[in-house]
């Protein structure tokens, strides 16, 4: 097995989870109905239950606790995609954003419950039944906002727009992109935005949005190799803010 | 958390029952007394009403706006567990505050109108939560020590007379009585800890202990709350008697840890009763009536909230026709 490879694979997967879930829990208290907030912080409980998982397979390769490895590193050790980072705007970003995410990241985990790495294959099989209800709570809100009324479609064909280049920024590839294919660990970013652009088109459609043509995709890539928005070195150090009072005490 | 709605009604008996059919009244009366739960169709006495609407209107508004000192919290919560137990805590608040309006909406007032009374100030909340969270240590003081002064008042009033509020209270506290769990260790984990946590513990409870000391309502001797009210099973217990209960179960544990409480006076007598320096009751209605440190950034948080998310309650609200986007 390619332990570089795999680590790298794990790393993205991991940070991804971790900050979606810090900006989902942000709407913790703010939503724009009650029930809103308690889905949110849902999935917020789900995707960072889920980083933690994998932070988990990184310790046993030989990473550090998933406590230190998430709470003590600085922005530029990130490897989530650019999109996560970026704040939360008003709901209707929130949501597209939610939207071209979870999708995503069934995907991956579909994918992953195949994969060649076992202690991986064993996680995502458990993740992706937590994802169909992420999935399954986009979908219900994409479709019924992006048609209820001209305030609310328009609010989120903008939206769409803004997420767009972003979102295609989730696939940028891995320099170990083909010893992950060849040896079977994962199928690659770009067979996954495939299946992606494949799931997610009549969704989109059926919520009477468009997608940007295609000529003007420009996926907005870095993340990956740990450059950054502005927006996240702000959010690193909120996040371990506590921790750094005392790195010696336990919490 | 959080209610600990307590009523305070100057009103005069005779006024409280003024107009109401006798025979009807004594119905309801017997009923009670003989522990029966009143429901949303049975006739009741219009104060009656107005009260509980009042009181569990209030509870609901102490969830949501609860869930706003702990919720800063949550993106800064120190390591994997402590993060998912915030945010699973938070969450349950505001669970509650949906319950409890749920339960309201039964006595006839809507969910709406009741958000539009909090963030217009007419319908008050918690008067803990215009204190703010300064550090870490805050929000764990507030887990246990808040929570716990919030369950001694919702297993009283569990046992009150109005069936859906009660039934929410029952599982309520069950969720509370978790939070508290998670406060304690918090408190015990910073107490038990390095010095600089010590120090941020000891300095959040010092914080903290006047509120602690306000929150269930003012003294008996200046709270006249009606003997009706507790007839009707609405209130259910003194506020005196709830702080006393309070400083019973918990001054010795906050002792046992080694931790301070900022009154010279506080001790149990040889009757087995707790003495105290009288609380600042004039501090308490100033911030109850609005001049306290946070109130106005509280209300303008949850303004803001509900001005954001209006355009989604809208497209809520169009069920029936489908918008088409014009194609010129």
């Amino acid at each position: 097995m390619n332990t570089q490879a795999i680590k790298e694979l794990l790393y993205k997967m991991a940070d991804d989870l971790l900050i979606i879930g810090h900006r989902n829990s942000e709407w913790t208290g703010l939503g724009p109905i009650l029930e809103e907030d308690i889905s949110f912080s849902s999935m917020a409980q789900d995707k960072i239950g889920q980083s933690q998982a994998i932070f988990q397979l990184l310790n046993d390769l030989g990473e550090q606790e998933p406590d230190t490895v998430a709470f003590m590193r600085g922005a530029a050790q990130f490897h989530n995609a650019r999109f996560l980072e970026l704040p939360n705007g008003e709901y209707d970003f929130s949501l597209v954003r939610h939207f071209l995410f979870d999708h995503a990241d069934q995907l991956r985990f579909e994918a992953l419950a195949n994969s060649s790495y076992e202690p991986l294959a064993k996680v995502a099989k458990k993740v992706k039944g937590e994802l169909k209800y992420h999935v399954f709570h986009a979908n219900t809100w994409l479709v019924k906002l992006g048609q209820a009324n001209e305030n609310s479609h328009n609010r989120m064909q903008a939206a769409l727009n803004q997420a767009w280049n972003y979102a295609l920024g989730m696939f940028e590839e891995s320099a170990h992109e083909d010893a992950l294919i060849t040896e079977g660990i994962f199928e690659g970013e770009l067979a996954l935005r495939d299946k992606w652009l494949a799931t997610i088109t009549p969704i989109i459609l059926k919520a009477g949005l468009q997608i940007p043509a295609s000529n003007e995709w420009q996926p907005i890539y870095g993340g990956r190799i740990c450059q950054h928005t502005e927006h996240l070195s702000p959010l690193v150090e909120e996040m371990s803010e506590v921790f750094r009072y005392d790195p010696t005490a336990e919490w | 958390m959080y209610g600990n709605a307590y009523i305070d009604p100057n009103d005069k008996a005779a006024q409280m029952i003024a107009g109401e059919d006798p025979q009807k009244l004594a119905e309801f009366e017997a009923r009670i007394a003989k522990g029966e739960k009143i429901e949303p169709k049975d006739w009741m006495p219009k104060e009656y009403r107005k009260q509980l609407v009042r009181m569990i209107e209030q509870h609901a508004h102490s969830e949501i706006i609860g869930a706003l000192p702990e919720g800063t919290w949550i993106t800064r919560a120190p390591g994997f567990k402590r993060k998912l137990a915030l945010m699973a805590k938070v969450q349950d608040e505001v669970g509650h505050a949906q319950l409890l309006y749920s339960a309201a909406e039964t006595l006839g007032k809507s969910r709406e109108a009741m958000i539009n009374d909090l963030i217009t100030g007419k319908s008050k909340y918690s008067n803990v939560f215009n204190y703010p969270a300064f550090t870490w240590a805050d929000a764990c003081i507030i887990a246990w020590l808040i929570d716990a002064g919030a369950i001694i008042n919702q297993v009283a009033n569990a046992k009150g007379s109005y069936g859906p509020y009660c039934r929410a209270l029952d599982r309520i506290c069950t969720e509370e009585s978790f939070h508290l769990k998670y406060g304690h260790d918090n408190v015990v984990t910073l107490a038990t800890g390095t010095p600089k946590q010590r120090e941020m513990v000891q300095a959040a409870l010092t914080r903290w202990w006047p509120p602690i000391m306000h929150f269930f309502g003012p003294s008996d001797k200046i709270s006249n709350h009606t003997e009706i009210l507790m007839r009707w099973k609405v209130k259910m217990a003194s506020n005196d008697d709830m702080r006393q209960q309070f400083l019973n179960m918990y001054v010795p544990k906050i002792w046992d840890l080694g931790l301070t409480l900022p009154d010279p006076n506080l001790k149990k007598n040889a009757e087995g009763k707790w003495e105290y320096t009288e609380p600042d009751w004039d501090e308490f209605k100033r911030v109850v009536n609005g001049d306290g440190p946070c109130n106005a950034e509280r209300l303008a948080v949850r303004r803001n909230a509900e001005e954001r998310g209006r355009w989604v309650r809208e497209a809520l609200n169009t069920t029936e026709s489908k918008y088409i986007v014009p194609l010129a």
